[in-house]
């Protein structure tokens, strides 16, 4: 691991204004970027610990929703009994996210921002435009059983392995920013990540030094809600194919569809058409199958993983067959 | 750059020596290949010169209810200062990237990786480690479950599964759910598949899984009972 300097940031202000300097870096739970560090791939030179400001609580919003503090532990929200109650598909996400000891210390705001496990990401031997802007993508050609589907450019075909991200998207919550001019901003969930196009080195659309201070949460939508994630062991692997879905019917109808998928994009992908094509549609299997269809209408497949698309299709529409089977 | 070797050589097996100064090797092949990407037209490019070595940071840490006071790169992960630094050994480094589970300790009676946690991070934190939970020589009941079941081969990764073993007793005490809890509202039961479930952060590379979770069955028995 390369030299860096330490300070421990004691307000907010100070560590926006301290991770803004060129080199510097924001450290909370530190389990992606220490990772990275000793690979090589984050070089920070300054790193500004944050794990002991003061945004570790879960309150109750004006509103009915939860504003979730952005150093909450990924095992602290998941056990918060408001989020297994209201927000299930929440706690379904984060359980289903890395291991106990990770989930013990990693954070809410470090799991948006944790980076992909593309393995040409990780390998410093190999280009990756990502890494290296301009040098090439050596997933497209290579080993990519896990890359992308929808959304993926010629430059970058990287997913964002986040479960609880996925599951935040398709509560439609808000992330609240701090920047280092000393403004707090809000940004829907789905604006916090970006789609890779010719600039992949960018995983989201913050700005050096600002920094995540808490992810909100609106009302719970109606309806009954799950998390299903597909991967190659039971426990502790990152998705294949996951899927966020919130289903409400009344009179044989849907009246209200949310679907995001993880594992198939640079960022949660939420496949709108299908939403609305839910919406009033009969809640039955060959509704769910045409949105299972609408889901990877627009997906490109790469040599090993062309299995990805029928697995989404199939996972939206056996979740949406379950959800509706189920109230 | 390599850490610091201070203290505690004697504990370490003569391979981690080697271990090291293979990894000085790659990271000077490094430093070198990176030289020559930036100036093409160099014929043979020196190596980087050696950057100053960071201030250290003074982190103070309780192991195992003993209070000590370290001066360390702030590099050092937890990890490296429990072995390197407070000579305590029976922490093992595994994968050394958070997904082998054989670093396990316990901070603040909460169980992590400890290899992915700088040491700088965790000052004025209580950690308690495997030597910790026999402190006058008598055996944790989960350590007793573990020699009793035959929860290991080889023993390598059994520091991690022991700690964390620990922390997940505690868990479920607490009716924190798991990936398999059915009913997210209810207190979790400590059956195999939530034990499994739970232990997933810890491989074994001898697959002795099925008398760890004997093992763990009859300790969490005993602690309910």
């Amino acid at each position: 691991m390369r030299s860096f300097t330490y300070e421990r940031a004691s307000d907010i202000a100070g560590a926006a204004k301290a991770a803004s300097q060129p080199g510097a870096s924001f450290i909370a739970g530190g389990t992606n970027l220490l990772d990275l560090m000793k690979v090589d791939v984050e070089r920070p030179t300054h790193l500004v610990d944050v794990s002991r400001l003061p945004l570790r609580d879960v309150v109750e919003t004006s509103d009915g929703g939860l504003s979730i503090g952005a150093l909450v532990s990924n095992a602290d929200l998941a056990a918060d009994s408001r989020v297994r109650q209201r927000y299930p598909v929440l706690a379904q996400a984060l359980l289903n996210g890395a291991s106990a000891q990770l989930r013990n210390q990693a954070t809410t705001a470090g799991n948006l921002l944790q980076r992909t496990r593309c393995p040409y990401f990780y390998d410093v031997a190999m280009p990756c435009n990502k890494r290296q802007p301009g040098s090439g993508c050596s997933a497209l050609g290579g080993y990519n059983r896990m890359h992308a589907i929808l959304g993926a450019s010629e430059a970058c075909i990287a997913v964002h392995p986040s479960d609880m991200a996925v599951a935040m998207t398709a509560l439609h919550a808000e992330v609240e920013i701090h920047t280092p001019s000393d403004v707090t901003r809000r940004v829907p969930i789905a604006e916090l990540h970006r789609l890779p196009g010719q600039t992949p080195e960018h995983d989201t659309t913050l700005a050096p030094g600002e920094l995540l201070t808490a992810v909100i949460l609106p009302p719970p939508p109606p309806g009954r809600q799950i998390y299903r994630k597909v991967r190659d062991r039971a426990s502790f692997a990152f998705a294949l194919v996951s899927l966020a879905a919130i289903l409400e019917v009344g009179g044989g109808k849907v009246k209200n569809a949310r679907l995001t998928m993880g594992g198939v994009a640079h960022k949660p992908w939420t496949p709108k058409d299908a939403e609305r094509e839910l919406v009033g549609a009969a809640a039955q299997a060959d509704s769910f199958d045409a949105a299972g269809q609408a889901a990877v209408k627009d997906a490109t497949g790469q040599p090993h993983n062309e299995f990805k698309i029928a697995l989404a299709q199939r996972l939206v529409a056996r979740t949406l067959g379950d959800l509706a089977a189920g109230g | 750059m390599p850490q610091p070797i201070v203290g505690s050589g004697m504990h370490e097996p003569p391979h981690s020596i080697t271990r090291r100064v293979l990894g000085i090797t790659a990271l000077v092949t490094a430093a070198f290949g990176r030289q020559l990407h930036a100036q093409p037209q160099q014929q043979a490019a020196a190596p980087e010169p050696r950057p100053a070595p960071p201030d250290q940071v003074e982190v103070h840490l309780t192991v195992n209810h003993q209070a000590h006071t370290l001066s360390l790169d702030p590099r050092t992960t937890l990890l490296d200062a429990l072995r390197d630094h407070l000579g305590l050994p029976g922490t093992k480094k595994g994968c050394d990237h958070g997904q082998c589970g054989a670093c396990t300790v316990l901070v603040n009676g909460v169980r992590l990786n400890s290899c992915l946690s700088l040491a700088a991070m965790r000052d004025g934190d209580s950690i308690v480690t495997v030597e910790g939970l026999a402190p006058d020589g008598k055996l944790h009941p989960v350590q007793q479950a573990f020699v009793k079941h035959d929860g290991f081969q080889c023993g390598y990764c059994t520091p991690g599964q022991i700690c964390s073993t620990v922390g997940m007793l505690d868990e479920l005490k607490r009716g924190l759910p798991s990936a398999v809890t059915a009913d997210l509202a209810a207190m979790p039961a400590a059956s195999a598949a939530e034990i499994r479930e739970r232990m997933s952060g810890n491989i074994c590379r001898c697959a002795a899984y099925p008398n760890i979770v004997a093992a763990i069955l009859d300790a969490q028995q005993g602690s309910a009972g």
